[in-house]
Order: structure tokens, then sequence, then C-alpha cells
């Protein structure tokens, strides 16, 4: 238990490493996995193919495999992403390693997001579209009031279990060097042989947290958006 | 809902809008591929050197094992997962609150921890020294006890998914707890519960990528080994790529056939809430 307690501060830290990497691939991967999905539902079939293809091949390869190439075959071809840390804002500058990870778990998880919004608009009833149209309703009116409404309602549980799945998913960043939580998990496990399960423990009881306040809220939102 | 749907069928103005985003899409299309190529060309990882590797029998046979070893792995893992999920599964629905909540426990906790970290901790613990275990193995429990929690919530899934009346009337019939749950609610839970096994048989081959990190076998390690020797990370990452995307695919190919064979064209279980990533859909 000291282990952990008496490096504290490098427990929070680790968490806030992972957390930020949650948050900024989690937003973005939202918004590519949208453009994806409404390329997917699209009335063009080159767009929805080319779209699909993305998805196969992102959801088939092994996110670890997506690393390797943001971390060590892009700067083969050229792209090491060091200059991001020329950019200082406010006295702060992004590592090119967490610019590298969050875009290699954006890549992945968005193939994700695209489905879990495709098997949205999926589950709203064909009779309900066919009714929109029936009362004259144009393409972005019944897609506006009609569809998406129950479609984002839909929605909420698959692109919790994304999400979720997402925050596990960026232990994958410990092994391309970023000091998040399994990798600090990692470094004390080494240094303090003795206390290995208490320091797994703890350091999961941190993860736990995590992946329980997002499910918790996306439950509150899923209740507050149903239907009697 | 299919797409054509949402519109109206397209007339020529919007026919030949149509054709110019095809147009369109071919070219951005065909610019990412040729600006690929051509910063593979310019950083020279197109000589012939670089691939030499792929045509030579040695190496090749070295990437068919790390193959093996891969689905070793993720079969392994698959098969003690779903004796874990089978026990845990049907645990949590049992009548005892003392059989109950140490299932539950149990499954949430292996479901929430990552697995990457679990094998740090299974490798530090059994593998490292001289502890018993080989990295192997340790890949193998931790991909057991995540994947065997999943498939918990699939089996718990797949038994509640059977219809309430059947339950009853074999109450009625006069046959005992563990009868009905054997013989009436879990054959016809597994029946449904097989298309999402097998996607689950892709998460979990998946994962076995992570155990390069604690030096086990495999595609990522052979990975490893091939760019130390021959710095060559951009082909060999898309040799190896390419060999998981296929595998994958020929294992969603089964699991599509069989939905078809088994469950017919209706969605065996939503398993959206279990935590899977796939969703458990065979698509």
């Amino acid at each position: 238990m000291e282990a952990v307690f008496s490096n504290f501060d490098e427990y929070l830290k680790a968490f806030g490493v992972t957390l930020a990497l949650f948050v900024v691939s989690g937003l973005a991967s939202l918004v590519l996995g949208l453009i994806l999905a409404s390329l997917r539902v699209g009335p063009v079939s080159v767009m929805r193919r080319a779209a699909g293809l993305y998805v196969t091949i992102f959801r088939n390869t092994p996110l670890l495999m997506i690393f390797v190439f943001m971390a060590a075959a892009m700067p083969k071809l050229g792209y090491n992403f060091k200059w991001v840390e020329n950019i200082e804002i406010a006295g702060w500058s992004v590592s090119a390693f967490f610019v590298r990870s969050t875009i290699a778990l954006t890549l992945y998880t968005s193939a994700f997001v695209c489905e879990a919004f495709r098997s949205g608009v999926n589950s709203v009833d064909v009779g309900q579209a066919e009714a929109a149209r029936a009362v004259g309703l144009t393409f972005f009116q019944s897609m506006r009031y009609v569809v998406l409404p129950q479609a984002l309602r839909a929605v909420v549980p698959p692109l919790t279990s994304v999400q979720v799945a997402l925050i596990k998913n960026t232990s994958v960043a410990a092994a391309f060097g970023m000091a998040e939580a399994t990798a600090t998990m990692r470094s004390l496990t080494n240094d303090y042989g003795s206390q290995r399960p208490e320091i797994f423990l703890l350091f999961a009881i941190g993860y736990i947290i995590i992946v329980e306040a997002v499910a918790l809220s996306s439950y509150a939102l899923e209740r507050k958006w149903k239907v009697a | 809902m299919s797409g054509n749907v949402l519109f109206d069928a397209p007339g020529p103005r919007t026919i030949a809008r149509h054709r110019l985003y095809s147009v369109l899409t071919w070219l951005a299309l065909l610019a990412v591929i040729g600006f690929f190529v051509w910063r593979m060309q310019v950083t020279g990882q197109l000589e012939y050197d670089k691939w030499e590797v792929f045509l030579t029998p040695a190496y090749v046979e070295v990437i068919l094992q790390g193959l093996l070893d891969t689905l070793q792995m993720a079969f392994g893992a698959i098969i003690f997962a779903v004796v874990f999920g089978l026990v845990f599964g049907v645990g949590k629905m049992s009548d005892h609150g003392w059989v109950r909540w140490p299932c539950w426990v149990i499954v949430e906790f292996f479901r929430a921890v990552p697995v990457l970290m679990l094998m740090i901790f299974l490798f530090y613990l059994l593998a490292v020294g001289d502890a018993p275990l080989s990295p192997m193995w340790c890949v193998i429990i931790a991909l057991t006890l995540y994947n065997g929690s999943v498939l918990a919530e699939v089996f718990r899934a797949g038994v509640n998914a059977v219809p309430r009346g059947q339950v009853e009337a074999a109450y009625a019939l006069g046959m005992r707890k563990t009868q009905v749950m054997v013989q009436i609610q879990l054959p016809q839970a597994v029946k449904m519960m097989l298309p999402a096994l097998i996607s689950q048989c892709v998460v979990a081959l998946k994962d076995t990528s992570l155990g390069s990190y604690i030096i086990a076998p495999g595609l990522t390690f052979v990975y490893k080994q091939i760019t130390l020797d021959f710095k060559n990370q951009v082909p060999t990452a898309l040799v190896i790529t390419a060999i998981y995307i296929l595998v994958n695919l020929v294992l969603t190919a089964i699991a599509t056939a069989l939905q078809r064979r088994l469950v017919g064209e209706k969605n065996p279980i939503d398993l959206t809430s279990v935590g899977n990533m796939d969703g458990g859909r065979a698509v």
C-alpha cells in the first residue's frame, strides 16, 4: 500500500494522462465517427463503400498495430509529430507521444463509433421515415424531426460501451512511452516487488472509478431521454 | 432502415450531382493512396531489400509460426473463457446471495480493468524470475479473465432471452431448477450465442497482440524481431496488419454464416451493453 501512497502525486498524474488521452480521443472519435456514419447511410454509393472499407480495416486491426504505425512506421515516412512540441499555449506544450497516441486511439475508436451511430439510425422503424416523407417533409426535415431524435436515444448504450472500451484502450499507450496509469503501475510493480497485488488493485480501482463514472452518466442520460 | 427509404428516387439533376460526388470521392481516395505510395517511394520503403524478408522461406516460416502462436493463444483463451463465462454467468443468476454477489464482483472487476494491465500484473506475479509460467500463459490467463467476464454477461443475456413461458412450463412439469437451466434454458441460449462467441474470438485475437509487451510469442513479437534485424518498419507493419485483418475477416465470415444457419436474419442477442467493442454483432 505505501508504495502507491508515498507516490500518490505520481498516481494522480498517471490517471490525469489517462483521462487526457480518453477525453481528447473520445471527442475526436465522436466527430470522425459521426462523419463516417453519415457517409455510410448517405446516398452516394462510393462514399458508402469507402466508409465501409475504413470500418472493416480499422475494426479488424489490433490497436497495437495502429500504434506501431503511428509510433514506428510514420517516422520512417518522415512524420514524427515533433513539430507540436514547438507549439506552446499558456506555458503548456503537448508531447509528440501524446499526439501520436490520440491519433491512433481516434482512428481505431471512430470505426466503432461509426457502427454505433449506424445501428442507431437502423433502429428507427422504416415506417417512421416513410410517414415523414408521406406528409411532405424534405430529407433534412425528416432527419431533423423524425429520424435523428429517435436514433440519438437508441445510440446511447452502444456509444457508452465504445467509450468505456476506449478508456481501457488508453492503456496500450503504455507500450509507446506514455507515462499513463498502466505504465506507472508497471514501473511501481517493478520497484516494489513485495507489494504487487496491492499496487495492481489500487490502479484497477482508478480505472473502475473512471469506467463507472462514464457508465453512470450514460444511464442518467438514457433515463432522461426515455419515452414512457 | 435501408438508406433509400430516407431519400426520394433521385431525379436527373440529383443523379448528376451524385455522380460529381462519386468522382470527387474517388479523387480523394486516389490522392490518399497516391500520397502514401509517394512517401514510401521518397523515403525508400519500396526498395526490394526491405521486402525481401517476406519472400525468404526461413522468415516466412517465422511469420507463420507467429500466426500459429497467436491463434493458439486466442483459441486457448476463448476455450477457457467459455468455461469461466459459463460458471460465472450461471453464478450471477443464482438465487443464493452468497453465490451471486462474489460472481458479480469478479465479473464486473475483470470487465473494467484493461487487459494490458492485467497481463503486466500476471507477468510480474507468475513469469518473472523462477516463477512457474511462461509469458504465453500469462497472455492466455489475462484474456481468459477478460473475455470470460464478457462471455458471462453474454450467457446471462442468452438465458434471459429464452421466453419466460418455457421456464414456467418446465417448472409446471415438475423439473427442478438445475434441470430447467441445463435442459431448457442453456441449449437454446447457446444456439443464440454462437455468433457472439465467434465475434469474441476476433476480440481475443486482436488482444493477443498486446502479448509482445510481456515478450510472449505471436505476430507482434515477430514484427519486433524482423524490424530489429532489417529496420523495415513500414513494410513489416503492413504485412503483419494484413495478416491480422485477413484472419479476422475469415472469423467474421464464419460467424455470419453460423448466424444465418442457426438464428436466421434477426439479430441474435443485443450485447451492446456488455462492453464488447464489437457489440457482439456478426456483421
